[in-house]
């Protein structure tokens, strides 16, 4: 099969759109794949048919896609919508499927964009109906506008806040925030304060959030060192513990956060080498200078190889571009260098925030590795804490073992809301360093498809590669 | 929940367990559901646990439903289309071996 592409991007957030634009530019055939059906990514999810009269709910951080959606509009770059990778083979055939059908596309160069999810947060009651991720919560405002009245907030990061916050703006009455911040990180944040203090602007973004959530009389509560959610068919309520002390709020809503974590199924499905990272605790892909994995032509742009935040995922889509235009031949190494400084000048400007954030919302060990036997750690096959003990007691080692012991891992979501936990449970009752214990092994196909989709493949193959 | 911008005219018609839910043309079937209320869109095929949206984007599969006769369907990928009939999976899958 003929190559139809030179660079493919998968997923058009910040990284993907700003890599496709670039490289699309400098003339390279570019295609970029992406599920949703408008390009923005999670972060700036439905911004060019956004809605909302109100700008300043959302705020001019998220109108920055706009630029970035109308950019690479003008760019010449191909943006196939609606369309999920399932594969990436070792001869960088990719594996879409779109509206039903699968397809595979070839192209000399991938970068992966996968961007990020939020990191789990098994605790009591986290399966209940009415408990959702406040990223899910937010998408509801960006995407349709929608917002649910008396919700609890409840965990840690800036993420938790600017969605309370724009729901404040939005004049939706919150119930409360419960604020899972261990009080000993700000100790731990302190050293790193100096280098953020170059990134005031930021600091005081977030100061202001809480300031103008506490004045607006919600319930602002920090220390929260233990969380459940209450309701036998669907959420009642929230118990949480503040000095020792049980407290409870009455609500039907409960959106939790504790930070953003790589999405890596993608990225380890295909072969790309990841290791632990223990300052953001999660996974994520070996990356050389231009976001190069171990894998011949696959280059990771954004949050997929670590969590660096949305304005940095726009130079590391740039940077991962030039680096991609170089190897198939469209820049030389020194123009590739050259244009490059400038966004690698703004990335080391955009990263000096990052180490305080880092030590400031590092999620605690009680929210990570749930202490109660009942918790369910793997949502899809419903394997309680007290399993995963039990397993590891009789011997199972990692991850891997852990699917036969209990089918941890191997429902449709393929570990990645169940991955971390059970690598960082059983790295702890093993007294060994997660890295040793490993990952789960992914495989694609890392997104559904129909066996029909499948088993059409062949034919649809030929089509593609006797029709360009 | 709250619609913070009014339904545009004509709203999308879909049914959900028999019932009819006006959505705005673009929203996923999921914001759809969650929009007219429904949290609960499964059943777990294990214990039959009761389960709705988790994340919106794609990757828990807490948000499976049934709609037009297929199962397994993520709501919070797909857009609602005028006439879609939705319906709770509760347990497992049925996949249509016998029919």
């Amino acid at each position: 099969m003929k190559n139809q592409w030179q660079i493919a991007v998968v997923g058009a957030g910040p990284a993907g759109m700003a890599a496709a634009t670039v490289a699309a530019r400098h003339g390279a055939r570019v295609l970029l794949l992406d599920e949703q059906a408008d390009a923005g990514g999670q972060i700036y999810r439905g911004v060019r048919r956004q809605g909302l009269a109100d700008k300043s709910i959302l705020g001019p951080d998220y109108y920055r896609g706009l630029e970035l959606v109308s950019e690479l509009a003008a760019s010449g770059a191909e943006h196939l919508p609606g369309a999920s990778v399932w594969q990436i083979s070792p001869e960088l055939e990719i594996g879409i499927s779109q509206a039903g059908q699968a397809r595979l596309l070839r192209a000399e160069q991938v970068i992966i964009a996968s961007g990020a999810q939020e990191r789990p947060f098994p605790i009591p009651g986290w399966t209940l109906p009415g408990v959702m991720t406040a990223g899910g919560a937010q998408v509801l405002l960006k995407s349709a506008g929608l917002a649910a009245d008396d919700a609890v907030f409840a965990g840690s990061g800036p993420l938790l806040y600017l969605i309370a916050h724009q729901y404040l703006r939005a004049g939706i009455p919150v119930r409360a925030l419960l604020d899972t911040t261990p009080r000993a990180n700000y100790r731990r944040a302190l050293p790193h304060l100096p280098a953020a203090l170059l990134r005031l602007a930021d600091l005081r973004k977030g100061q202001r959030w809480i300031a103008d959530l506490q004045a607006a009389g919600i319930a602002f509560v920090r220390g929260v060192e233990d969380l459940k959610i209450l309701g036998d068919q669907r959420v009642t309520g929230v118990a949480y513990r503040r000095r020792g002390a049980w407290q409870r709020l009455a609500t039907q809503r409960v959106f939790l956060h504790q930070g953003v974590v790589p999405n890596v199924n993608l990225a380890m499905a295909s072969g790309c080498t990841h290791r632990w990272n223990d300052s953001q605790l999660c996974w994520q892909a070996q990356t050389g200078a231009w976001g190069e994995t171990d894998v011949p032509g696959i280059a990771i742009a954004g949050d997929g190889a670590g969590i660096q935040g949305a304005r940095a995922a726009e130079h590391l889509g740039r940077i991962a571009a030039y680096g991609a235009l170089e190897r198939c031949g469209h820049l030389s190494a020194q123009e590739r260098d050259r244009v490059a400084a400038s966004p690698r000048r703004a990335l080391t400007t955009e990263l000096r925030i990052r180490p305080f954030l880092d030590a400031l919302f590092r999620p605690a060990r009680q929210f990570r590795i749930p202490g109660d036997a009942d918790t369910l750690v793997c949502r899809c096959e419903e394997v309680p804490a007290a399993l995963v003990r039990e397993s590891v007691a009789l011997g199972c080692a990692g991850p891997n073992q852990l699917k036969s012991f209990s089918r941890c891992g191997m429902g449709p979501c393929q570990g990645r809301l169940c991955g971390l936990t059970i690598s960082e449970m059983i790295a702890d009752l093993r007294g060994v360093a997660v890295a040793e214990v490993g990952a789960l092994r992914l495989r694609p196909p890392v997104k559904p498809l129909l066996l029909e989709e499948l088993a059409e493949l062949t034919v649809a193959c030929e089509t593609i590669s006797g029709g360009r | 929940m709250h619609r913070l911008k009014a339904l545009s005219a004509p709203p999308v018609r879909i049914e959900f367990e028999g019932q009819e839910i006006l959505a705005q043309p673009g929203d996923s079937v999921a914001a759809a559901l969650l929009g007219a209320g429904h949290w609960q869109f499964r059943t777990t095929p294990i214990s039959g646990a009761p389960r709705g949206p988790w994340c919106m984007m794609g990757v828990c599969f807490e948000c499976l439903v049934e709609i037009d006769g297929a199962a397994n369907r993520q709501a919070c990928m797909i857009e609602v289309r005028e006439g879609m009939r939705i319906q709770r999976q509760c347990g497992a899958a049925d996949i249509g071996l016998d029919r």
